[in-house]
């Protein structure tokens, strides 16, 4: 049973389509790599399916319960502190305050948070840990979809490394489905079961490609072997670096 | 509970002592003054503190008291009424550009006429009322609110929207939850203007339309050329304006502003 499904997705902005018959299906508990290069409209896939776009043509249907989306930046609100902040799609969905309270405190734990920051607000934290209050907030309803759209691009390498076990470990533990955007190969890899490959010009999805045992159980070794095999022994990924997104008609 | 309360009062003091750098200030002010006094004599300009001590007796003799109150509470309906206007027609504004574009030249035709005119314009129409003053301070105040309602909306973070829009949030609740918020940050500022404004011209519509107040009784000071008097009721309506602001937007302002404090580095605050 798919948890998310995409039928024939097409969509223009201001008359030049951008995307254009995208069909995919996500069944339940399985994360899902979307790669592509940039500008090839991976992020307004994510965000059609999530409902914050209206595409121009196709059918989605949704049949989870809850969806949360971790974005590129943090999006936290300036105003409220951390706990105010992971706490607030559970204010949305009218959670009185005590419960909200300690499953604001339950979720920052589970994202590497220490009591001590609750209080905090996001202009006193590092890049790193706002992004781990975003996935807190994400992850604090138990949904059991949740969209990444390119969440750890601007982080640093190794930074960006915690983050993907992080969101491993948590896929892992709550089972939920996602659809991870990214446009780099290695994280595609190390999260994913399975790796869509977006047509450079946003035409379709170009190919998909399963990836062998379970996230976090393959070892650094192997996850370097399967990106030079598919770089280099793959057609499927040989454009998925060369485009220039100043270049696009 | 507790430590919020303790945060507040933390703030509270910090502030209260940042009143000698203000008095401070004043202190530099009331010096020039002397200076002015020294050079031209008590008739074109009275000593600080003979002012001071006019203003004093003024405060004593009750009567003062009356018209201050006229005059605060005349200022405080006309800023009441611009406020309310101005917030709701320029969050709508903001909402939704073609009114936007439709009002822009209509309000830089308002601000372009000078207040006096206003003024005259509300006399012929209403008379010497209390009418007169609120639809005068009404006219030269709302441009202000507006545009920073319109400044709110319009820079608000966008990112923000679909992030609340995701979690399941509708428009009103996006509205109310996330672009309140940033829409309150711009709309306070111009507030403070508004009421200073609103004073100023509450007291120049008393003066032209002769309708009491303490412009009315610059209006007296004047006609009998006690120089003194005019600068001890100049004094009082700044006092006036000092309590308003300070006791109704200020507090509402560092609420809203608390993140802010956070940002700044230990013992820079301000």
């Amino acid at each position: 049973m798919s948890l998310l499904s995409l039928s024939r997705i097409g969509h223009a902005f201001f008359g030049r389509t951008v995307l254009e018959g995208i069909t995919l299906e996500i069944g339940a508990g399985e994360v899902v790599a979307l790669v592509g290069p940039s500008g090839s409209g991976k992020s307004t896939i994510a965000h059609i399916a999530a409902g914050l776009i209206e595409p121009r043509e196709g059918r989605i249907a949704r049949s989870y319960r809850r969806h949360a989306m971790v974005f590129q930046e943090p999006r936290l609100m300036p105003w409220a502190t951390v706990e105010q902040n992971i706490g607030f799609p559970l204010r949305l969905s009218r959670h009185p305050r005590s419960t909200r309270r300690a499953a604001a405190g339950a979720a920052a734990e589970a994202a590497g948070l220490l009591p001590a920051d609750l209080g905090k607000y996001p202009v006193e934290l590092s890049g790193g840990m706002r992004q781990r209050t975003a996935i807190a907030r994400a992850l604090v309803t138990a949904p059991d979809f949740v969209y990444f759209d390119e969440p750890f691009t601007a982080l640093d390498v190794a930074l960006k490394r915690r983050m993907q076990d992080l969101v491993i470990a948590s896929a892992a533990r709550a089972s939920f489905a996602a659809l991870f955007i990214t446009h780099d190969l290695m994280e595609a890899i190390r999260v994913s079961h399975r790796i869509l490959v977006l047509d450079r010009l946003g035409r379709g999805i170009a190919g998909e490609r399963r990836l062998a045992g379970d996230p976090g159980a393959r070892d650094e070794a192997a996850i370097f072997a399967q990106r030079q095999a598919f770089l280099t022994g793959d057609p499927l990924f040989a454009h998925i670096h060369e485009l220039d997104e100043r270049l696009r008609p | 509970m507790i430590a919020a309360c303790l945060d507040r009062l933390s703030r509270l003091g910090r502030f209260l002592w940042s009143g000698w750098a203000g008095l401070a200030g004043l202190c530099l002010l009331a010096a020039l003054w002397q200076a002015g006094h020294e050079a031209y004599g008590s008739f074109i300009l009275p000593a600080p503190v003979e002012t001071l001590n006019a203003a004093w007796r003024l405060l004593h003799d009750g009567a003062a008291r009356d018209l201050l109150e006229l005059t605060t509470l005349r200022a405080l309906m006309g800023f009441a009424l611009s406020a309310v206007i101005g917030v709701a027609l320029g969050v709508a504004a903001g909402y939704s550009p073609a009114t936007l574009r439709l009002s822009r030249p209509i309000l830089t035709v308002i601000l372009g006429v000078p207040p006096i005119a206003w003024i005259v314009l509300a006399m012929i129409w209403f008379g010497a009322s209390a009418l007169t003053v609120a639809l005068t301070i009404l006219i030269a105040t709302t441009p202000v609110v507006f545009m920073g309602a319109v400044e709110g909306v319009t820079t608000r973070d966008r990112g923000l929207d679909a992030m609340a829009q995701v979690f399941g949030a509708g428009p009103l609740r996006r509205f109310t939850h996330v672009a309140a918020r940033q829409i309150a940050g711009h709309v306070l500022p111009a507030l403070v203007l508004a009421l200073g404004s609103s004073f100023k011209v509450a007291i120049m519509a008393e003066l032209l339309a002769n309708a009491g107040g303490v412009g009315g009784a610059l209006a007296r000071a004047r006609s009998m050329l006690d120089i003194t008097d005019a600068l001890a009721w100049v004094a009082l309506a700044v006092l006036a304006l000092f309590l308003v602001e300070y006791g109704l937007i200020r507090p509402v302002q560092a609420e809203l502003e608390r993140w802010r404090d956070a940002a700044r580095p230990w013992g820079v605050k301000r």
